[in-house]
Formats: C-alpha cells, structure tokens, sequence
C-alpha cells in the first residue's frame, strides 16, 4: 500500500449553490491501491462491529468465573465486598469485575506489543526508511499480514505502511482501557465481547512487531530449515566473557551483534539470553545461546557466569539490579519502558560509560541508543570479566549444609512457593549432607525466589537449591529451532485440505511462558507426543525453549527429531512471544489461501471457518503475564480453544461449553439452511487442565470440528480414544457424542466403540456443512 | 501453624471465609444433612498419603460408609478402577465446578444437581479458585474439602494441620459412619 498526505488549498470558487473563499482541505493519506480484493464488511472494527460475533461464541462457551479477590479496590468508594450477590458502590456485580480485570489484563497485554511494536517500527524506520519493502518470506509468502488484512483491510508493502495499522491498534487499546474504567461497562458479557477485541488488535500488533524485524533484521523468513541454536546453561563457554540479554526488544542485541560482528568478536564472547530476546537474537545470529525460559533468570545470574546484563523491555525480574550486584555484574538498561533507576548515560561519550561500568562507579546505566549499547556492551564486558572471574552468588556444599541447619522447619518457604514444593523436608535433608531432595526441586522449580523472600531464617532457598543441582546445570545442553516466522502459503495449500477435512488430527501450538506445575519437561513430552501423532506442533516463546531441554532415550530433542516444516509431524518453532501472530495467522491462511474465503475486512466469516473447519488448539502450559492472556484472547475470537495448565485458573474465569446441553451445539447448516446438532465440538473455548494428561486427552478433543470428514473425524477420534486409554486408563465416557456416523469408528477399535454407543443409545446424525453465521446460508442465494 | 490462614499464603480472599472442620464430628453432620453429596477427588488423591496409607483408599473407604458418590478428575481414574471401586463419573475438574454453579444441572445419575461438593486432592490453587467460583456463583451447593491444608473458600475446611492430626480427623470422620454397607 503507497500512501501520501495531501493538502488542497483553494483560494477563491464561484458555483451555482455557492462561493467558497480560503479553503484548506487536508487529507491524511491517500492510498494507491494496489490489492485487488473488494473490502469486506467490517475493517478497522470498532468495540461494537464484531460483538454479535462475539455474543454467538459466548452464548455458547459461557464464562465460569473464578474470583481472584472477592473485593474491587480500584477506587476510593472501596474495598468494596463482592461476595456472593452483593454489588460495589459504583453497582458493579461480582461477575463484571472479574471480567473487568480480565479486560486490564488483556489490554495491559495488548499495549505491550503494540508498544513493542511501535518502537521496533520506529527503530527499524530510522535505520532502513519508510520505504523499506515488507519481506516475511520472498515468493514463497503472498499473504504477508493475515491479520492485517483481515482485521484492518490494509495490504501493507514498506515499513512506513505499518505506522498506520499501529495508530489504529493503540486507539482500540485507549478504548478499551477506558471502558474499564469505574461507571462504564457493568455487563460481563459486554465486558468479554471487548477481551476478545483487545485478543484480536493483539494479534495484529503482534504481526507488525514481528514483520518489522524479520524484514529489516533478515531473521529467518518463513525457513522451515532455519538453523538448530545452542540451547541452555551448558552450552556456554565460561572461559569467556560473558553478556546476558534479557527481554523481549531484538534492537540492542542486534547492536551488539553488529558491534561484535564489526571488530571480529564473535567468536571471543559468549552472548546468552533469556526470554524472547533470546529467540530473536538467535533468529539475527545462530552463533547465540538461549539460556532458558524466564525462569532461568534467578539461577542463571547467581551462578555468576554472565559478567554483564543488558535488559530491555518486559517479564524481566524488577530485581535484576539487585541481583546482578550480588555478583558484580554491571547492568545496562535499554528501553524507556523499565529504566531500573539507572542513570541516563545515553548522551555520553561511550568510553566515559565503560570506564564508570568497569570502575564500578556506577552499577549500570540506561542507554537508549542501540549502536552505543552495543559498543558499550562488549568493550564493558571484557574488561569486566577480568575482574569478576565468574564470582558467583552460590553456596559451597559446606555453606549448604550449615545453612540448612539454621532451618526451623516454620514451613513459610514452602507456603510461598507457587507450586508447593517440599522445600522445608529437601532442606532438612540437607542439613544432614543429602542434597539429593533439593536437586530434585530444581526440576520443578519455576525460580521465583518467593521461598527466599519468606523465610523467617533468611536461608539463601532458592542459591542452595540451584548449587544443589550444579551438575544438572552444567548438563543442561539442548538445542532447538530457530525462529522461522511465518508459514509458507505453498506450506498451507499442502495441508490445508487435510486439515479441514480433519486428516491431519489437529494443529497444536505450544505456546506462552513457564509457570509450569510439573517442570518444563511436561512440554517437550507434550510436543513429541503429538508430533509423534502426526499433528502439526507448533511452538512459540518460552514453551519453544522448553520443548527443546528434553532429550529422549536416544539422545534427541524434540527439534532434532521433527522437520520444521508446517506439516503432519512437524515441529515448528515459529519464534517470539509476537511471532505467535504467525500460528493464528496460519489458520486464517487456511480459511484464505486453501478455501478462497475474502480475506480482506471479513473478520466473522474467517473466524467462523476456522471455529467450525480448522482443528487448531493452543496450549500455554505456563501461561502467567497480561501478554498471554492477551494472546489467548485472540485465538478465542478466531474460535480456536486454548489449553493452560492449572495455574491458568488464576486468570479468573474458563470459558467453558456444556456437552450435556445438546441445545448449545446446533450449527446452520450452510448448504440447507436447517439448524442441525453439530456435536459439542470443540467443546471449550478456555480450558485448565489440573494435569499434563488431562491436557493432552483435552487437546485431542478439542481439535473435533463439526466439518471433519468421517475419515478425518475417525483419525481424530482414535487419537482421542487412544490418549484416554492409555492416560486415563479407559475409553472416555462422552464418546458417543462424538460419533456421527458408523464410518467415523476408527476401524482398529469398532466393537469397543459399538459396545460404548449401544450402551449411550447412540443414533445417527447428519454431518453439515456447518456456520454460526446467518449470513452465510447458501440456500437464500440460490433460491 | 497458622489454622485458619490460607495453606498459600498469599491467597487471601476476602471477608467471607470457610467454617473450620475442627473435629470429626462436623463433618460428619454436613454430610449426614446433606440430601445429595458428591465428592471430587483430584489426581493428589494418588500422591499423598496418610500415615502409611494412601489418600486414595482413605476416600474409598469414606465414600463407601457414607454412600457418597465420587467423581474423579485425570488420571485418577485408573487408580480408582484398580481397587475395583466404581466412580459415578470421570469429568475434569473444571467440567464438574462449572456444572456443580448450574442449578438446573441435572447430576451425574440425572437425578438433580448436588447440595454438598466435597473436594480432595486438587492442586491447591485450583481447588482454591473452583472453590471460589462455587462461593460466589452457587448459593445452593454447600462445599467442603478434606485436604489437610485450609481452604479458604470453601464452606467447611480442614484447618492447616499436621499429617497425623489430618489422619485422625479423617480417621474419625470415616469411622462415624460405622461399617461400610
């Protein structure tokens, strides 16, 4: 799309109806247009133009809400109690305020990619032009922005073309803040039509990040073969200086590649990270290590291996500064969004910065220019590495046992820790020499340090624990995928027919961060199993970390076992928390490219083929932040269910369907126009699951859609059945809500199933060709 | 240890918090008043034990005596049909809480919803947090839980105790309602 601002001025106009003098017309942009699909009904949606869209899916997936905090205190007429029927002093009722808060988190979420990518294009702009071409992955991609277009009705070609989608992202942002703000909304339901408008721009802004950096940094475009990257605590060359990145913004990891790059360096430092940034820098370069998920941070800092840290914007721990003290790391801040308290050093000269970081005479400073942070980063580094020989903030096994003797065994570590972990009885053990229970802590242990933080004998908990797993540490050598962004169009016409058809069983995308029950291994379980099933998996962010720090009895990770590709068995590591774009982007691909459905402006008739055609499930085993609740906010709109694992049930509410209810499941039949009982599929829209096994015999589930053939509905089927079985130790007792016809029996299990339906009372029912949507009966046009 | 503090101890709810079950005895006329009890029994029914027991046959025993009907969540189920102990349903978690909520729910046997949930072995902030949809959403079903730790949201709870006084607390409970039929 070209666009140019335009300004007429006319000075004197004489006609029949009137006489104008000194007008001044300005237009803000005029598009030269070069996308040839008419526009659909609804670009550039507004709170309101997709809420009967919404209404449809939440008549039918109806929240359960589940109250944080049984009090509002987000204004001065409170605390108010909400318990039960009672209302706030504004009017508000207990299920508006959680859906309330479920709307922050959303918004919160969305803002922050949408500032992210603000200040990605912003950056990238600066350094390559407005006119920078758009290039998410050559020939091999036609459908660049599935979002954009679909959302916005914009064919964005430069980088300035993405300026405008963000001015209309941030609106929709600043409207929906404002709606949660005392005295608006008092609805649950309108409150959750706008959860899924704020999912849906997130989704958007989530696109333009990533666009812009794969097109301006030449990160891997839509590669299924991108590289396999070094992968955790033992894949780091202590012998040499050591830089940690943290966040989510590639520009100053890139600064310090190019700087690195520049003088011959990268070979001579290590560069490690953590979190997102890890992911996209590995995507700049694939001579970079991925430490972890976010919750490496903790341990991976007192282990003293890095000797500088540079953070740069979101789920960064606020004690970062703190903690790089304990081992003498100096700190360098990068983005406005978290400063650190640090001292604008932007402005400097960059050898009066290193000098103060090396002294010591400063603990770190805030530089908001990438270049600088670069040569600052690396000539800091080294010299501060010299210094430092690797001083770490971890107990001997000497010190281990002597603090653990101090232990009162009061249990408040274990009553602070997320996953209630038996830290008081490892800690007793280890007052006695056996250090056996705390290393096998580390395991399941999501590093929050909340432990430490509660006990009554300031015991170090969470250094004795990561001391106790030393030699875990050191063996923790993976690998995994680097980011390749999008998918392929060519890549989408190959499985879309399968997948539709319900072939392929399903597509499952591992997403979001660590806060994990069980450890990150239940991940790289999860992703082998169904790749192994030959669903097509998908990873993104911390989960794609996790998915990569299992090997299985050969010796293998998940990444060296699958191909990259986007297909049955694969395993796809698209990249960063805003590459996720590219996993919901993919199924609207599929409803475009495969199906032919307008793409441009037409949100509900995309999302109602993906909700009735395409078997996607999300899964964020970890989900924890505003961003994932975000993430998961747009998949929902697209009627794709999400999975989190049981911590997610702090997100205040499921959105669950009723299978007992068979008047919730009648779809249009769009061939006949009849209202015809679809079956309960997919059964939820937001699911917790308390195990890694109800998650995975949900996630079978799930991927049912009321279009799948009988041979698909039979491929699915099995899988379903099989999981249970073998997971739960049974054939799941709703299965003959899930059979249509005889022929959807997965043949291998026919008298089993038989039995089962003869038993329910089972009879036959229509397959349709099903929609929620009016408007999209065919029969009407025909007629 | 705190009895009547939030076993996690950040999670506090509100002003509204569960009745402490400080003896046997209690419990056991809830039950006994109760007109449809159901109890659900999460995947820690299988990892914990109560002095040299495991959790999960504690709750058989309970369920037999006092003719409760149970529903498991997950893979509890296995363990369960092992001892040869038939569930009145297998539904996860949030399924059986979202349902419990709906007054027109018609039970698991089609008879009618439930008027006391009784609730073991769940991560505790699940359990924690279904309990707290059923609080403030389902007037009508009274909730108890038999884990060891206090349950803040729930009608009834257990206070923080210490294994042993757990077991004799559920010792006394199952031995209330005499021979099992």
């Amino acid at each position: 799309m070209a666009k140019k601002g335009l300004t007429l001025k006319i000075g004197e106009l004489h006609s029949d109806i009137a006489s104008l003098r000194n007008v001044n017309i300005s237009i803000g942009a005029v598009t030269g247009e070069r996308w040839g699909e008419p526009m659909g009904p609804t670009p550039f949606p507004s709170l309101t133009t997709l809420r009967s869209w919404d209404h449809i899916l939440l008549d039918r997936y109806k929240p359960f809400y589940l109250p944080f905090c049984d009090l509002c205190c987000l204004c001065t007429f409170g605390k108010c109690d909400l318990t039960g029927n009672k209302r706030g002093a504004c009017g508000i009722d207990m299920a508006a305020q959680q859906s309330r808060i479920v709307l922050l988190a959303s918004s919160i979420g969305a803002a922050t990619h949408i500032a992210h990518a603000r200040d990605l294009v912003g950056h990238v702009i600066g350094e390559f032009g407005r006119s920078h071409p758009i290039d998410v992955g050559g020939n091999a991609i036609e459908v660049e922005a599935p979002h954009t277009r679909l959302v916005c009705g914009i064919k964005p070609e430069t980088l300035g073309d993405l300026e405008e989608i963000l001015e209309y992202c941030e609106n929709q942002v600043t409207q929906l803040l404002a709606v949660t703000h005392t005295g608006q909304e008092g609805s649950c339901l309108d409150f959750e039509s706008k959860v899924l408008h704020a999912g849906m721009i997130d989704h958007v802004g989530m696109e333009i990040a990533d666009i812009a950096q794969i097109s301006a940094y030449a990160m891997p475009k839509a590669d299924p073969e991108s590289p396999l990257v070094d992968l955790g605590m033992g894949t780091v060359d202590i012998r040499k200086p050591v830089i940690l990145v943290i966040g989510h913004a590639v520009p100053p990891a890139a600064g310090i590649i190019d700087y690195m790059r520049d003088n011959d360096l990268e070979s001579k430092i290590e560069l490690t990270g953590i979190c997102c940034t890890a992911l996209d820098m590995t995507r700049y370069s694939s001579q970079a290590k991925i430490i972890g998920p976010i919750s490496w941070q903790l341990r991976y800092i007192r282990s003293g291996v890095p000797d500088l840290i540079v953070i740069d914007e979101q789920c960064i721990r606020c004690d970062t500064l703190v903690e790089a003290a304990k081992i003498q790391a100096p700190v360098i801040a990068t983005s406005e969004k978290n400063c650190c308290s640090l001292p604008d050093r932007t402005a400097d000269p960059a050898e009066e910065i290193v000098s103060d970081l090396v002294s010591g005479r400063i603990p770190g400073a805030l530089i908001l220019d990438t270049q600088k942070v670069g040569e600052v980063a690396v000539r800091t580094v080294s010299e501060v590495a010299k210094k430092r020989r690797k001083f770490k903030n971890l107990p001997s096994v000497d010190e281990i046992v002597r603090m653990a003797k101090k232990c009162t065994q009061c249990a408040q570590c274990r009553r602070a820790c997320p996953n209630d972990l038996p830290i008081l009885y490892a800690v007793k053990a280890a007052a006695s020499g056996n250090l056996r229970g705390l290393d096998e802590i580390y395991d399941d242990c999501v590093g929050c340090g909340r432990c430490e933080s509660a006990c009554t004998q300031k015991i170090p908990l969470h250094s004795i624990i990561v001391a106790a797993a030393d030699r875990m540490t050191k063996e923790e050598s993976y690998c995994i995928r680097s980011g390749r962004g999008a998918i392929q169009d060519v890549e989408i016409r190959k499985v879309g027919g399968p997948i539709v058809l319900g072939e392929i069983p399903g597509v499952v995308a591992f997403v979001g961060c660590a806060n994990y029950p069980k450890g990150s291994r239940e991940v790289a379980e999860m992703c082998m199993e169904f790749a192994k099933r030959r669903y097509i998996v998908c990873t993104s962010g911390c989960a794609a970390m996790s998915a990569g720090m299992y090997r299985d009895e050969n010796g293998k990770t998940a990444y060296e076992l699958y191909p990259g590709s986007f297909e049955a068995g694969g395993i796809v590591n698209v990249g960063s928390c805003v590459s996720n774009a590219h996993i919901s982007g993919a199924a609207i691909k599929i409803a475009s490219i495969f199906a032919r459905r307008p793409l441009r402006g037409n949100y509900e008739e995309i999302a109602d083929y993906v909700h009735n055609r395409v078997g996607a499930v999300g899964v964020a085993w970890g989900a924890m932040s505003q961003k994932a609740a975000a993430i998961a906010s747009g998949f929902w709109r697209l009627g794709i269910p999400v999975v989190v694992g049981p911590h997610g049930s702090k997100y205040r509410r499921m959105l669950l369907g009723r299978s007992d209810r068979t008047e919730d499941w009648y779809v249009h039949d769009a061939r006949t126009g009849e209202d015809v009982y679809g079956g309960p599929v997919p059964e939820h829209l937001f699911f917790a699951a308390e195990t890694k096994e109800e998650a995975m015999v949900m996630v079978a589930k799930l991927a049912m859609r009321p279009n799948d053939t009988t041979k698909g509905r039979a491929i699915k089927l099995s899988n379903y059945i099989d999981l249970h079985r073998r997971l739960i130790g049974n054939m799941p007792p709703d299965i003959s809500l899930f059979v249509r016809k005889t022929a959807d029996i997965p043949v291998t299990m026919k008298d089993e199933v038989e039995r089962h339906l003869a038993d329910a009372g089972w009879t036959e029912k229509e397959i349709p060709d099903p929609t929620l949507l009016e408007r999209m009966i065919r029969k009407s046009k025909e007629a | 240890m705190p009895l009547t503090e939030s076993w996690q101890t950040a999670e506090i709810p509100g002003p509204k918090k569960a009745s402490l079950i400080i003896k046997p005895e209690i419990a056991d006329a809830m039950i006994r008043r109760a007109k449809r009890p159901i109890m659900i029994v999460g995947h820690g029914a299988i990892e914990y034990e109560i002095e040299g027991n495991k959790l999960i046959d504690c709750i058989i025993e309970l369920a037999k005596k006092a003719n409760i009907p149970v529903v498991v969540t997950a893979s509890t189920s296995r363990e369960f049909q092992g001892r040869g102990f038939k569930t009145a349903g297998l539904m996860p978690a949030m399924d059986i809480g979202n349902r419990l909520k709906d007054p027109a729910w018609m039970g698991l046997d089609g008879k009618g919803n439930y008027d006391l949930a009784i609730f073991v072995g769940l991560p505790y902030y699940m359990e924690w947090t279904i309990l707290s949809g059923l609080k403030h959403f389902a007037p009508q079903v009274k909730t108890m839980t038999l884990d060891c730790v206090y349950q803040p949201n729930a009608s009834w709870s257990f206070p923080n105790s210490t294994i042993k006084d757990w077991a004799a607390n559920f010792r006394g409970i199952i031995e209330h309602f005499g021979e099992s039929p």
